[in-house]
């Protein structure tokens, strides 16, 4: 009987390990694709399910880079991270800010004033993006990054900031006020005692925000409009859309260097990533 | 002397309540500017013929008239975006639920499992991913020579054909289904062990205590997600737009590039946010349908 247990039991786990192969096969198998396709000649992607590169292509990565001409991807690239860190930046300063002082303080219209907040986490983006276009051109702020910095900096994030009020609620209140009685203000125990105590939290909202920015289309799209401003998500599109056959192996190459600084990111952070959202976790 | 500080200390918060506002601030402001009057004068402007060449005159309820009487577009869109998102979210909910059962067994290497089960959710929205669904789809892409591999000579086209592009692009989401299996796995996790116990003891197989026990444990996490991912799903634009440009004959023309098409390429910005208007009347209906439903199936344990 318990000898049979046990062979069902290691039967069990067997069968796990193997589903949970098969189907990360599959999950995965596409990206290893795109990248060792980025090695092979056109031919050699089409028509056939061999991995490897037979003849392999090694300047697809050099002749990728060059873009169409005018403009390389080190633009693209450079303008990616000058769209993307300030927005990141000041989407975490402001989050931080807001959900102190939803976290901590009980001032007159608390109570609405978060379920406000929390409500427009289901405000769809759709709705607001019109008017919104129109609001940035009279202020003159199309075809530069400020539709991306100022809703950062005012917090339109609601996101990031009910993930830092959760985290903020789970910090005992007896530190801020031992840091009270040192003479702290409320703005000191902010930047002195909270802050440190939530770096798992930062850092996760910081890898969020960076890629959700990095790989974001639409708004890159209908706010940038010249190519001497283009992030990377508009900088591939267009040589995708003016590449002629005979460099697929090219725009391999730069659709892996696109998401490289993301793939980085989440290695060297994953830990936080996944705890981030299994926290508080909304988006998808 | 200590009683004292003790005391001012307990109040600390208390005495300084106003200062919250001052905290708040920013997303206030960020709130009224960027948020609620965006959102107001959308409505307002649904009811004009705002382009972006002249100025806005009211015309009353005639571009909805129009949409749901002349604009064929919408029609289509509405009934392909409908079919997209249930679809979509039960399969990317069902999915993600499966993994999570897998990996909340403690095996020696789940958390590597969990990292690579995450990728695709952090690269998927981007122009790279869509350019390499675009590929893999094709009628001699990846997908159909792996399927002749099989013995299956497949010569469809996933992307051109009607009948399977819209299923190719929801695949493209289902695919990123991480971040719901990360909530499923935190929910799995917090369901108190004696209850699998108990029923163990009461003979309840592994298939019964999973519908007995874990998916009504989970049940919140399932509303929450079924929340998001729709709101998210009635949005979609990237995929459609770059790997189908809405075709063929429309059958991938989701309502997020109906409203991209209007205000971004034709300037009917008025038609656009009545487009708009429309769309979030309909993710607020399906939010208060979910809502309603929720006490009949949603179960809260009682510690909550």
């Amino acid at each position: 009987m318990n000898k049979i247990g046990k062979a069902k039991k290691i039967a069990n786990v067997a069968l796990r390990y193997i589903i949970l192969i098969l189907v990360g096969i599959l999950m995965v198998y596409p990206l290893i694709w795109l990248f060792f396709s980025s090695f092979k000649p056109n031919e050699e992607i089409f028509g056939n399910i061999r991995l490897l590169p037979v003849n392999a292509v090694w300047n697809s990565y050099v002749e990728g880079w060059k873009g169409t001409g005018q403009f390389t991807f080190a633009t693209f690239m450079i303008n990616s991270f000058k769209m993307v860190v300030p927005t990141v930046a000041l989407t975490i300063l402001s989050s931080v800010v807001v959900a102190y002082g939803f976290a901590r303080f009980r001032f007159p219209g608390h109570k609405i004033l978060f379920a406000l907040m929390i409500s427009t986490l289901m405000l769809p983006n759709a709705v607001v993006v019109i008017p919104r276009y129109m609001l940035y051109n009279k202020l003159g702020w199309l075809d530069s990054y400020m539709p991306f910095y100022m809703p950062a900096l005012f917090a339109c994030y609601p996101f990031f900031i009910f993930m830092f009020i959760q985290f903020f609620r789970g910090l005992p209140k007896d530190l801020d006020e031992a840091a009270c009685i040192d003479g702290c203000n409320t703005f000191e125990i902010l930047v002195k005692i909270i802050l440190p105590l939530s770096k798992p939290s930062i850092i996760s909202a910081t890898i969020f925000q960076f890629v959700w920015t990095w790989n974001d289309f639409f708004n890159s799209l209908i706010y940038i409009s010249s190519v001497s401003k283009y992030p990377l998500a508009l900088g591939l599109r267009m040589s995708l859309d003016t590449a002629d056959a005979a460099m697929w192996n090219e725009i391999f190459a730069m659709a892996i260097v696109s998401v490289m600084p993301c793939v980085i990111l989440f290695f060297l952070a994953q830990k936080y990533f996944v705890e981030g959202i299994a926290t508080s976790g909304i988006k998808g | 002397m200590l009683g004292r500080r003790r005391k001012n200390s307990f109040n600390m918060y208390k005495r300084k309540q106003w200062m919250g506002l001052v905290y708040i601030m920013p997303w206030l402001i960020g709130f009224l500017v960027f948020q609620l009057s965006p959102l107001i004068s959308s409505l307002w402007y649904s009811f004009t013929d705002y382009s972006a060449l002249g100025e806005a005159e009211f015309i009353g309820l005639e571009n909805y008239r129009n949409l749901f009487t002349i604009d064929p577009n919408f029609r289509k869109s509405l009934s392909v975006t409908l079919k997209y998102v249930f679809m979509t979210v039960p399969a990317k909910l069902i999915f993600a639920l499966f993994i999570a059962m897998l990996l909340s067994m403690k095996l020696r290497a789940v958390n590597f499992f969990r990292t690579v089960y995450y990728i695709p959710s952090i690269l998927g929205a981007s122009v790279a991913i869509a350019t390499l669904w675009r590929f893999l789809f094709m009628r001699d892409g990846l997908i159909n020579d792996i399927l002749e591999a099989f013995g299956l000579n497949s010569t469809i086209d996933w992307i051109g054909d009607p009948r399977f592009a819209l299923a190719t692009i929801s695949l493209l989401a289902v695919w990123q289904f991480g971040s719901s299996m990360v909530l499923f796995l935190a929910g799995i996790k917090q369901i108190p062990q004696d209850l699998y116990e108990a029923a163990c003891i009461d003979g309840a197989s592994k298939v019964k205590q999973f519908f007995i026990i874990t998916i009504p444990m989970l049940t919140p996490i399932v509303f929450f997600n079924l929340i998001m991912q729709m709101i998210t799903a009635f949005q979609d634009f990237t995929a459609p737009f770059l790997i189908t440009s809405g075709g063929p004959a429309n059958e991938t023309y989701l309502y997020g590039m109906l409203l991209y098409d209007n205000a971004f390429r034709f300037y009917k910005m008025g038609y656009a946010c009545a487009l708009s208007w429309v769309l979030f009347v309909i993710i607020i209906a399906f939010t208060l349908l979910l809502f309603r439903t929720s006490a009949k199936w949603v179960f809260y344990s009682e510690e909550d």
